[in-house]
């Protein structure tokens, strides 16, 4: 874990797409971002993956000169977004968590402005929609109002206009939340193409799965804090292919379980609240056989077992010592205690 | 993908200031997305349209005989002040819609592209004049109708009206402010109300200064209002240019001034 956590430290070479350097901000007394650090390599696919409230939004918003951080700094292709602010304008895209597009007019009519605002001729900025429209598969509905179009085509017409200026850095702000399978499928594919024309993509996600398709590197932020930085395959090291969730019928053995566990599978487990309940990362299914071959020498009655894919959940369980939806104030120091009760 | 086909970092001129000609062009943009959606949705056009109309119709018959002896010589003294009034409320509506329009998931793009950041702001006010100038249309119109027959002649007519048109401009300003401060577009109305209700009755827009008590009198002559009333009336009855119409532009002049700087400021820092 500890070694995930670890990044490379401040690398002087230009093809940083974006450096963040303990990035704060606070709404009143809650500290949204709390000393957000970023690196994203230019041409790379990069997946901030956090549950509910994390801070995503907040991240990007600042990244994307949409919100002023209230300490730390950020750079974009090494212009900095508080003072060079029109300048990192010029190099993003922002696709944000809500359509930002003009619910009272058309599709073409959205993508006309926006393009005539990024100083496009009148020609030049119809051809331009009728392009994207196209690309992104929107042509028939081109002029109809957008009230009448659904999350899916919103969400595309939403990248379309990112896309207008070519930018070299687009921002994703939860691409396919709400998407169904097939319309997310054709968004990946949508962010996979634009990354092989030179771009470079940071998204937000909630899905683990997502991130694994898509990002080359992943930031896991917690609280408004970064809790593991790595490639996909330092973090599902981490987290171990699969995790096995074991419940025991006899609280008084938790000890004991645990410790079976931790020496048949050579990991660490964490106890969730739930009494009784053993979670642990599993490089590999099979020494499954060897865990309830081991359990039952010990005498211990299992009333549950089962062996899951990680879920994000599991990430920061793993990462974190506690689950997404424990309080943010009590769970660090909870975890703690819950070691030393047990160790 | 070929459209998206990205343009890289060192193939760009970047420039961290927004040109004047840039800030003019895109505020131009911004008012005709404007426009276009006062052509996508016209119902938001029946304030300016019923107003006028209902006003001139109400305050003529109700107030004609009193005041002036009847409908055909109050014409001349309501039709002016009901111009003034109706075009003037109108500018609330630029309030009011820059706060719903702010809300908006939009304007995040239009936060996030390489803009003149006064743009949206600009592009609404400029969008708005379309508003008054519907209003001052329709309220010469009706006058018309009712047998008003202006002896300044059409130019004239035409003169204050853009005057009216440019002084509502000016005070939009204000209503532009409330806008970007408010938390919610039903607050901005109710501000606006508030404040251009006692604006626009006090003074010599329905009735003669001379006949109301003395100490109401000296707020409806410093009124900027009644200047505003009084100088389209000399344009349009008599085609003259007097001392109100310099008042007028310089009172605008005056809001532009404080107003534009501190909304701008203010817009700047919540966007
Ligand atoms: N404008 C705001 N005013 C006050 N609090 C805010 C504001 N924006 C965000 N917050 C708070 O900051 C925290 C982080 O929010 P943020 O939107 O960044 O989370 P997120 O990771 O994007 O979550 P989600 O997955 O729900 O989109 C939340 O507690 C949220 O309530
Ligand atoms: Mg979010």
């Amino acid at each position: 874990m500890s070694n995930v956590n670890r990044r490379e430290a401040n690398p002087n070479n230009g093809d940083w797409a974006v450096e963040a350097r303990g990035l704060v901000k606070t709404f009143g007394d809650n500290r949204a971002v709390d000393g957000v650090n970023l690196n994203v390599r230019a041409g790379t696919i990069y997946g901030v993956l956090g549950p509910n409230g994390a801070g995503k939004t907040t991240t990007i918003r600042m990244l994307a000169t949409l919100l002023r951080p209230d300490a730390g700094s950020a750079r974009i292709f090494g212009h900095d977004v508080v003072k060079e602010s029109q300048i990192v304008r010029q190099l993003i895209g922002v696709t944000g968590q809500y359509a930002s597009v003009d619910e009272s007019l058309s599709a073409t009519e959205n993508l006309v402005i926006f393009s005539r605002l990024l100083g496009l001729g009148r020609a030049e900025a119809r051809r331009k929609a009728a392009d994207l429209l196209e690309e992104f598969s929107l042509t028939e509905a081109a002029k109809r109002p957008l009230k009448n179009f659904s999350g899916g085509m919103r969400r595309r017409l939403d990248l379309a206009a990112s896309l207008i200026a070519q930018p070299p850095l687009i921002f994703l702000d939860e691409p396919t939340t709400g998407l169904d399978p097939r319309t997310r499928n054709q968004m990946w594919d949508t962010i996979r193409r634009l990354v092989k024309t030179g771009s470079t993509v940071l998204l937000t996600t909630q899905y683990l799965q997502e991130a694994d398709e898509l990002a080359d590197r992943i930031a896991v932020i917690d609280h408004g804090r970064v809790v593991a930085e790595g490639t996909v395959n330092e973090l599902k090291a981490s987290v171990g292919t699969s995790s096995l969730q074991l419940s025991i019928q006899n609280p008084m053995d938790i000890q004991v379980a645990r410790q079976t566990v931790e020496q048949v599978l050579k990991v660490q487990s964490t106890v969730s609240s739930e009494v009784g309940k053993i979670t642990a990362p599993m490089a590999d299914a099979d020494r499954v056989t060897d865990l309830l071959i081991a359990l039952r020498d010990a005498g211990i009655q299992l009333a549950e077992l089962s062996v899951q894919k990680p879920t994000l959940d599991e990430v920061f369980l793993t990462i974190t010592g506690h689950g997404v939806k424990e309080d943010a104030s009590k769970a660090s120091d909870e975890s703690d205690k819950v070691r030393e009760v047990i160790v | 993908m070929k459209s998206s086909y990205i343009k890289h970092v060192a193939e760009r001129q970047l420039r961290n200031k927004t040109s004047f000609s840039q800030s003019v062009s895109n505020s131009l943009t911004m008012a005709y997305r404007g426009l276009l959606k006062i052509r996508r949705t016209p119902e938001q056009l029946f304030d300016v349209t019923l107003q006028p109309i209902i006003f001139t119709l109400m305050f003529t018959y109700i107030f004609g005989g009193a005041i002036s002896g009847n409908v055909q010589n109050y014409l001349p003294v309501i039709i002016p002040g009901i111009l003034v009034q109706t075009v003037i409320t109108t500018s609330i509506v630029t309030g009011v819609q820059l706060r719903e329009d702010m809300d908006k998931g939009v304007f995040d793009r239009f936060k996030s592209l390489p803009i003149a950041r006064i743009a949206p702001l600009a592009g609404a006010l400029l969008a708005d004049t379309i508003r008054y100038t519907i209003a001052a249309v329709l309220t010469f119109t009706m006058g018309y109708i009712m047998g008003y027959r202006p002896d300044g002649g059409l130019g004239h007519v035409a003169i204050a009206a853009l005057l009216v048109i440019v002084c509502s401009w000016a005070i939009s300003w204000i209503f532009a402010f409330f806008g970007v401060i408010a938390r919610t577009a039903s607050s901005v109305q109710g501000i606006s109300m508030i404040v251009l209700f006692p604006l626009t009755f006090l003074s010599n827009a329905f009735v003669p200064a001379e006949t109301l008590p003395e100490w109401l009198q000296w707020f409806v002559k410093i009124n900027p209002i009644s200047h505003l009333v009084t100088a389209v009336r000399d344009l349009t009855n008599s085609g003259t240019v007097g001392w109100d119409l310099s008042l007028s532009l310089i009172g605008a002049a005056i809001i532009v001034a404080i107003f534009a700087p501190i909304t701008v400021r203010a817009y700047m820092r919540r966007t």
